[in-house]
């Protein structure tokens, strides 16, 4: 086969990835040869670096497929990748002030995240199940390597080696899944496997190959029953990790189960359909009450985020384009929120280290009274309090599990919800009504602006950003049907 | 300017209320006497151009209020003839409480609370008189009812006072419940509830019937008994006047105001401004008339053997008020509100002249304990004798000579007799003798408080002193009013019909050829009312300074009679048992049984736990073992499979 690559401006629709790929190798090469003292540094240069990415694709997307049908660039992509960019600049700045305190002030943790946001914006682009694979094991094995980082700390080589044995085995389910796949249909191009299903009839092994893959990226974005390593390696991992991790990957990770389902399954949607809505309920169910029972703040926010995965697969559940809109509006809310809230729990501490468990929260509103009301906000969006954010994360989601007529769905969604905003106020509770124990450190600058920027669109979420946001969904959800 | 009169009490309220503890008390007072007299004085420059008959009706529109459907509603304050009268008897009486107030008030640690409750209740008034449509005055029907269940429970410390705030609030929802019906009702079947509009499509439905209660009704009549129904409750009318007597509980310069001069009138002013409704109904006139006479009689009764020197004021307010009513059920409208404007200048003296009794006797209110105290404050008994002159009606009929009351009250007996037919004459009889009761416990009152030795201890009696001046003053006032207020206003109100009609231009209905018929009746009724009143006060002389024995002796004669009458008809036991105890009974299943035992033990507290227990088993599933998890994900994906196949229709 002829390669599609006739010239650098054919490369065009890869701009975006091949400046972050470069960039990083760049980075990587001037950490080697430099002290080690410009970690910061090379952390700045990354966030600019992502920037700039972002601005290409903002400002001069182009569109295309290319790499023989391996990679496509499309508005869904270009919306998801926003996102993925813009969570993972994000997390780096985050990350900024305690570096030193969470041993990740080296070169290597920018280069890694450069790396991991190259996985997935491959993820975000990719096609073919090779290339797809390819974005995956990219992000997958920089991630892992993050969540290891702190190497002195028991806990996170634990989270590590979870993380990265669970990991490969979901890898393995993906694999198997994609073989099966192959062998039904003789295609990994994902809009030429579509044509294969529409000719021929549905076997037992084509819907095998479906439910592995579904499987492997269902890992990917914590879902129930895949989600067992969520809370150890969110708890485990450095705090700035994990706001990485509940940030990026899991916007890319929904973007390629989007993908794959709205692209390759369409005509067994019905089929999908069935996982997608286990995986739903199964997630906003369990992480209600989990969550409810967690001590440390780590956990309980890995909780928050299972089930928030779970909400936003309401969404897909539909399997229309209204719910793929819905999908992308809920992640973009999600990501703004869940940088804002690690904002906030990176700037909780004292002077023997970081607060994580929840009870340390008591009297925060008289010690930080910014900071606990930031926190109030967040929570109050993530149980989806009109006219939060989050609110209108959950409207978009519901109404389109509505129009689906997928009424159970939506009651246990709403349930789940409402059991949810137990422990979300009870955090709300400790920090105003309990009497403070604790002095806490001041609040590095970088934090107060995350957080004010964060604060800022959650709450004038419906005035500002919500509908341009909105616009942009539909024109990206547009694409991929 | 009639913006100035109806918002410089509000104004005066904010600031009180709002910054009373910046500015002190004593600022407080001033800011708000001060604008309330401002506001009074504008009042009397309205009514004077109304009185020599040169004003025109003024309709200000303060804001458009609700556009719906082909409903445009405007807030517009109208001032006419009728609104006129209100306004100086609201805002005269009103500034003289806020003067009397703030001498009889001084000790109080909450004065300036006080005065923002008065201020408020005043522009609630003010906004109920000037109201252009049944919207606007249920507004102010509505504030003014706030503002008395405030000042009933001023004091909240003392739980008697909040009791009868609530059962003064809770009784006053009843006749609002008619009221808003009737409002309803007229919007319905008139499409207008401005009151021009609305009077203007009486024309065309007086045959209209309504569905009511599931039997077919002349709409007018139900929409005219509904609205009385509201003046009941607000004017303590018979069978809604429970909370009247109990209202006492709260300072007396509240109970001169709100329970004797203004708001309890406002049933009387409030089927004066729409007696062109009623004027279409001879069922709802008749039972104006009888409710009203059956109220004189009954309270009068009552008053008869009260021992507390405000209750007997109470009922005599609870009386006259049953005398109006007659009046605007016998069709003339202007003989009822004449009353209700005389009414307000003597019920206000005797109720602050009361006031400055209580306030000389060290807040004793019973009777039973006072006497002899002429001697120590002389100004006060003379005031309250101008006071009690008036109320039992004294004058010589046929001359321009009388007190206040004996106008209006003579000209309420003579227009029931008027009116001719058995309700006629059964208002007629039971208004000349509820006039002997009222005689007799007026000048009992007076012989209990102020003649004979004092049955008062030596330290109260012998510290018994009159009044400050600022209280004084208010008295005098109101004392010039209670002696003046019928001769002079005699004419326009009672006058030849042509005059009357001239004065009121179209505000109420007036019907000439009634009026004329109330004068030309014959001699022993313009004398019945006076002959009742001296009969009265022959029996209270007799009874309490002849022969201080006999009231005693004859209660113990009659113990059911005199039990009877001092239970007030037993009325408060009757609803107790009727509708307290029900409700309370009800409300106690309620409260025990669904709220307490099944929304939070069973359902909040049940659930709670099966979430907590929940939650426990799924935290155990995070055991932290690595092959715990590569286990559950093998368990998902298998049963996921089983799941897909199946469902799929892919077994075979």
């Amino acid at each position: 086969m002829n390669s599609d690559i006739t010239s650098f401006a054919s490369l065009a629709p890869a701009f975006p990835e091949m400046l972050v790929a470069a960039g990083a190798i760049v980075l990587l090469l001037f950490g080697i040869f430099t002290k080690k003292e410009r970690a910061n540094g090379v952390a700045m240069a990354a966030v600019v670096l992502l920037v700039a990415t972002a601005g290409i694709v903002i400002f001069h997307p182009a569109q295309g497929v290319i790499f023989n049908g391996g990679f496509i660039a499309d508005e869904f992509a270009r919306f998801m990748k926003v996102l993925v960019i813009g969570g993972a600049a994000f997390a780096l700045i985050l990350s900024l002030p305690s570096s030193r305190q969470h041993q990740l002030d080296k070169f290597e943790y920018s280069v890694l995240v450069l790396l991991a946001t190259l996985g997935m914006m491959m993820m975000v682009s990719a096609n073919d199940l090779m290339s797809l694979y390819l974005g995956l094991e990219l992000q997958s094995l920089a991630a892992y390597v993050l969540a290891a980082m702190k190497r002195d700390s028991a806990r996170a080589t634990e989270a590590g080696l979870k993380y990265f044995v669970l990991g490969a085995l979901s890898s393995g389910m993906l694999l198997y899944g994609a073989s099966l796949i192959y062998g039904f249909t003789g295609h990994t191009q994902l809009d030429l496997i579509v044509d294969q299903i529409v000719m021929g009839e549905r076997s037992i092994g084509l819907i095998f190959g479906m439910v592995f893959l579904l499987a492997g990226i269902a890992f990917k974005i914590s879902a129930v029953p895949f989600h067992m390593w969520t809370p150890d390696v969110y708890e485990g991992a450095p705090t700035p990790v994990t706001a990485f991790l509940a940030s990026a990957p899991k916007v890319a990770a929904m973007a390629l189960l989007v993908r794959v389902v709205t692209v390759s399954f369409a005509p067994i949607t019905s089929d999908w359909q069935q996982i997608v809505i286990f995986l739903s309920i199964a997630s906003m169910v369990l992480a209600a009450f989990a969550a409810i029972g967690q001590k440390s703040l780590k956990r309980l926010v890995a909780y928050s985020s299972i089930g928030h995965v779970g909400f936003a697969l309401v969404g897909l559940s539909s399997g229309t384009a209204v719910g793929v809109e819905g999908v992308a509006i809920y992640m973009a809310i999600y990501v703004t929120m869940t940088i804002g809230l690690f904002a906030c729990i990176l700037a909780l501490r004292t002077q023997n280290g970081a607060v994580e468990d929840i009870a340390e929260l008591a009297g925060l509103a008289q010690r930080r009274p910014f900071v606990a009301a930031m926190i109030a906000v967040l929570m109050f969006s993530l149980i989806g309090l009109p006219p939060l954010a989050g609110f209108f994360a959950k409207w978009h989601v519901f109404l389109a599990a509505i129009e689906a007529r997928l009424f159970v769905l939506a009651v246990i969604g709403v349930l789940a919800s409402a059991i949810s905003a137990f422990y979300y106020l009870r955090i709300v509770k400790t920090m105003y009504f309990d009497e403070p124990v604790l002095e806490y450190a001041a609040v590095p600058r970088e934090l107060t602006a995350v957080m004010g920027v964060t604060g800022f669109l959650v709450i004038t979420y419906f005035v500002t950003v919500g509908g341009p946001l909105a616009a942009a969904a539909r024109v990206a959800s547009g694409s991929l049907f | 300017m009639v913006q100035a009169i109806v918002f410089l009490p509000l104004i005066g309220a904010l600031i009180a209320g709002l910054l009373g503890r910046v500015i002190g008390h004593r600022v407080s007072e001033y800011i708000t006497t001060g604008l309330l007299m401002v506001s009074a004085v504008l009042s009397w420059i309205v009514f004077v151009g109304f009185w020599g008959g040169e004003s025109e009706v003024m309709r200000v529109e303060v804001m458009r209020w609700i556009q719906v459907g082909d409903m445009d509603l405007r807030w517009i304050l109208r001032v006419d003839t009728l609104t006129a009268i209100m306004l100086i008897v609201v805002t005269t009486v009103s500034s003289l409480v806020h003067l009397y107030s703030i001498g009889y008030m001084h000790e109080d640690p909450h004065r300036s609370r006080f005065f923002a409750y008065l201020s408020l209740f005043t522009f609630a008034m003010l906004m109920l008189v000037t109201a252009d449509n049944f919207l606007q005055m249920f507004f102010g029907w509505e504030g003014v009812g706030l503002a008395s269940y405030l000042l009933i429970g001023f004091w909240y410390t003392k739980p008697s006072a909040n009791a009868a705030a609530m059962k003064a609030f809770v009784v006053n929802r009843v006749g609002d419940f008619g009221f808003a019906l009737g409002i309803f009702g007229a919007f319905m079947i008139l499409g207008d509830i401005t009151f021009d509009g609305a009077f203007a499509a009486i024309a065309g439905n007086e045959d209209v019937t309504i569905n009511f209660l599931g039997g077919e009704f002349h709409a007018l009549t139900v929409i005219s008994l509904l609205l009385f129904m509201g003046a009941m409750g607000k004017s303590a009318q018979f069978l809604l006047h429970t909370w009247l007597p109990d209202a006492m509980e709260g300072p007396t310069p509240v109970s001169a105001l709100i329970h004797a001069a203004t708001m309890v009138t406002a049933g009387v002013f409030m089927v004066a401004r729409l007696s062109p409704i009623f004027e279409t109904s001879a069922v709802a006139l008749t039972v104006v008339v009888v409710i009203g006479a059956i109220t004189a009689f009954f309270a009068a009764t009552v008053g008869l053997v009260q021992n507390d020197i405000k209750r007997v004021i109470a009922y005599s307010t609870c009386s006259q008020l049953g005398y109006m009513f007659v009046a605007l059920g016998a069709g003339i409208y202007s003989a009822g509100i004449f009353h209700l404007f005389t009414h307000a200048f003597f019920k206000a003296l005797l109720f602050l002249g009361a006031g400055a009794v209580i306030h000389a006797m060290h807040h004793e209110q019973d009777m039973r304990n006072m006497g002899g105290l002429r001697k120590k404050i002389p100004i006060t008994y003379a005031l309250m004798i101008i006071g009690t002159l008036a109320l039992t009606g004294v004058g010589i009929p046929g001359t321009p000579f009388g007190f206040a009351g004996f106008f209006s009250k003579d000209a309420i007996i003579e227009s029931a007799y008027a009116m001719g037919g058995n309700t006629g004459m059964f208002a007629f009889w039971l208004l000349v003798v509820a006039a002997l009761f009222t005689s007799f416990y007026s000048w009992r009152l007076i012989h209990l408080t102020f003649h004979g030795p004092t049955r008062a201890d030596h330290h109260t009696y012998d510290h018994a002193h009159e009044s400050p001046n600022v209280m004084m003053v208010p008295l005098y006032i109101l004392g010039i009013g209670a002696v003046l207020a019928g001769t002079v206003f005699y004419d326009v109100f009672f006058g030849h019909g042509e005059h009357v009609t001239h004065f009121f231009h179209g505000s109420i209905v007036v019907n000439e050829e009634l009026i004329d018929q109330a004068h030309y009746v014959p001699l022993w009724v313009k004398w019945s009312a006076t002959i009742a009143m001296l009969l009265g006060f022959a029996g209270a002389w007799l009874a309490y300074v002849r022969d201080p024995g006999l009231p005693a002796r004859s209660a113990a004669a009659n113990p059911g009679l005199y039990n009877f009458l001092l239970n007030a008809w037993y009325f408060d036991k009757l609803y107790d048992t009727i509708f307290v105890r029900p409700a309370r009974w009800i409300g106690r299943a309620f409260w025990r049984g669904f709220d307490d035992y099944l929304v939070d033990q069973t359902i909040t507290e049940g659930l709670g736990n099966r979430i907590k227990g929940i939650t426990a088993q799924v935290v155990r599933l995070q055991s932290g073992y690595l092959y715990h998890y590569a286990f559950a994900m093998l368990i998902g994906i298998a049963a996921l499979l089983t799941w897909a196949i199946a469902a799929g229709g892919l077994l075979g």
